[in-house]
């Protein structure tokens, strides 16, 4: 085995190694997507966040524009404080859009959902999305749900002793 | 008071074998590298302990990316979220799988391979001979071999992981007919560059090095007969691969933070 051909293996193995590494970071984590280079900021104040997490999409219906990338809690308002990175190609969010947070399916993960407003001018770097839905929480709403089934029987209770 | 001492004998005994490794560890490691007159030497280790590697990485990676796939599909399919095959394969290789099941090939392949080598150069006293040459063995022997397994290891384990990925694909697409869109982009949405990928490369490096840095060890400290090397050669593969399962858990909770 000539010295030439160990080397020349060796190198085409490095190679592969890299491409792989190339592979894995294109095709599979999608790196090209949100660079930070071709990505402005915009932050949203929302009442409750529910299961909100880092790196969870933001989407204008239903198509992805960015991700969230941190979530702070404001210490004078006890709001928490969410931070998107949106792609720069969508630069044409109205500022009057509104923000909730919804869940993907009945037990997906929660993502933040951008309704777009009617102004012609345009969210800007360092912008902020004044109307907020917080996240609908599936035990809040089942809650409410008893507790208004509950107050109608006894509203039909109270009813009935009042005719008779 | 017998069974006191002897418990005592074998803390001692284990303390000095970490003590000694270390000492050699920075022996090696701790010397003006001669980049130039070491690199024939570090190709050729590159190409015994790396490439000579490679086709049972690349198989057990196509197996096991594809075993994977098809135990998910079957628990997925339950729950209706087939569409999170593509997440499901990509994570489990790319966090855990990969660098793991590679570093435990490669302690098995490569490890054993170099502990009985340099066993036998102690063995039939060639390494005394080229210190009598005025040759350091530490240099001419151990460390391209370390520099070798330090390199390689990575590039291993992202080949593993890409391939099993590939064998993740071709059972969940091809044969079991996930579609493949949802396959890919639920992949990319989950797996993030840095937190995940990155952080099993770093993963693999370190095990390449603690791997390679015991079957060296080991075969440098064996005793020079023939069943010392064999002693050696096992327990080689037998430190390795405790040192690997044992660091990747304390790898994984520092890395927990960023997800």
């Amino acid at each position: 085995m000539g010295e030439r051909f160990v080397e020349t293996i060796v190198g085409l193995f490095m190679i592969a190694g890299i491409a792989c590494l190339v592979v894995l970071a294109f095709k599979v984590s999608g790196l090209t997507t949100y660079t930070v280079a071709n990505s402005y900021k915009i932050t949203a104040d929302f009442d409750n966040i529910g299961d909100l997490k880092p790196r969870a999409p933001v989407a204008i219906a239903g198509v992805r524009i960015g991700q969230v990338t941190n979530i702070d809690l404001d210490p004078k308002s006890y709001k928490a404080v969410v931070t998107m990175q949106i792609d720069a190609d969508d630069d044409n969010i109205p500022v009057d859009s509104s923000a909730s947070i919804v869940t993907a399916g009945l037990l997906g993960a929660n993502y933040i959902s951008i309704s777009p407003g009617f102004e012609d001018n345009f969210m800007k770097n360092g912008g902020q999305i004044e109307e907020t839905h917080p996240a609908l929480m599936l035990e809040t709403m089942i809650g409410q749900l008893l507790f208004n089934m509950g107050k109608d029987d006894k509203k039909e209770e109270t009813d009935a002793t009042n005719n008779s | 008071m017998a069974r006191v001492r002897g418990v005592g004998r074998m803390g001692v005994h284990v303390l000095t074998g970490v003590g000694t490794s270390g000492i050699f560890l920075l022996k090696t490691l701790a010397r003006w590298p001669r980049v130039v007159r070491s690199f024939p030497f570090l190709i050729k280790e590159c190409f015994f302990v790396g490439v000579l590697s490679l086709p049972i990485v690349v198989v057990s990676a196509l197996f096991i990316g594809m075993v994977v796939a098809l135990q998910g599909f079957n628990v997925l399919n339950k729950f209706s979220a087939v569409s999170e095959l593509g997440q499901l394969v990509a994570l489990s290789v790319v966090r855990e799988l990969g660098p793991v099941i590679t570093a435990l090939l490669f302690a098995g392949r490569a490890g054993s391979a170099l502990t009985a080598e340099i066993g036998l150069m102690k063995t039939t006293e060639q390494l005394s001979s080229m210190e009598m040459m005025g040759v350091d063995p530490l240099w001419r022997v151990i460390s391209p071999r370390l520099w070798a397994g330090f390199y390689t290891m990575p590039v291993l384990a992202t080949i593993f992981c890409a391939v099993a990925i590939f064998g993740g694909y071709l059972v969940g697409v091809q044969w079991l007919g996930v579609d493949a869109g949802t396959f890919w982009s639920n992949m990319q949405s989950s797996v993030d560059f840095y937190n995940d990928v990155v952080n099993g490369l770093i993963k693999s490096v370190v095990f390449g090095f603690v791997c390679t840095w015991i079957a060296v060890y080991q075969g440098y400290a064996s005793t020079p007969t023939a069943a010392g090397i064999s002693h050696s050669t096992t327990r080689c593969v037998v430190y390795s691969s405790l040192a690997v399962l044992g660091l990747d858990f304390v790898l994984t909770t520092v890395m927990m933070g960023g997800w």
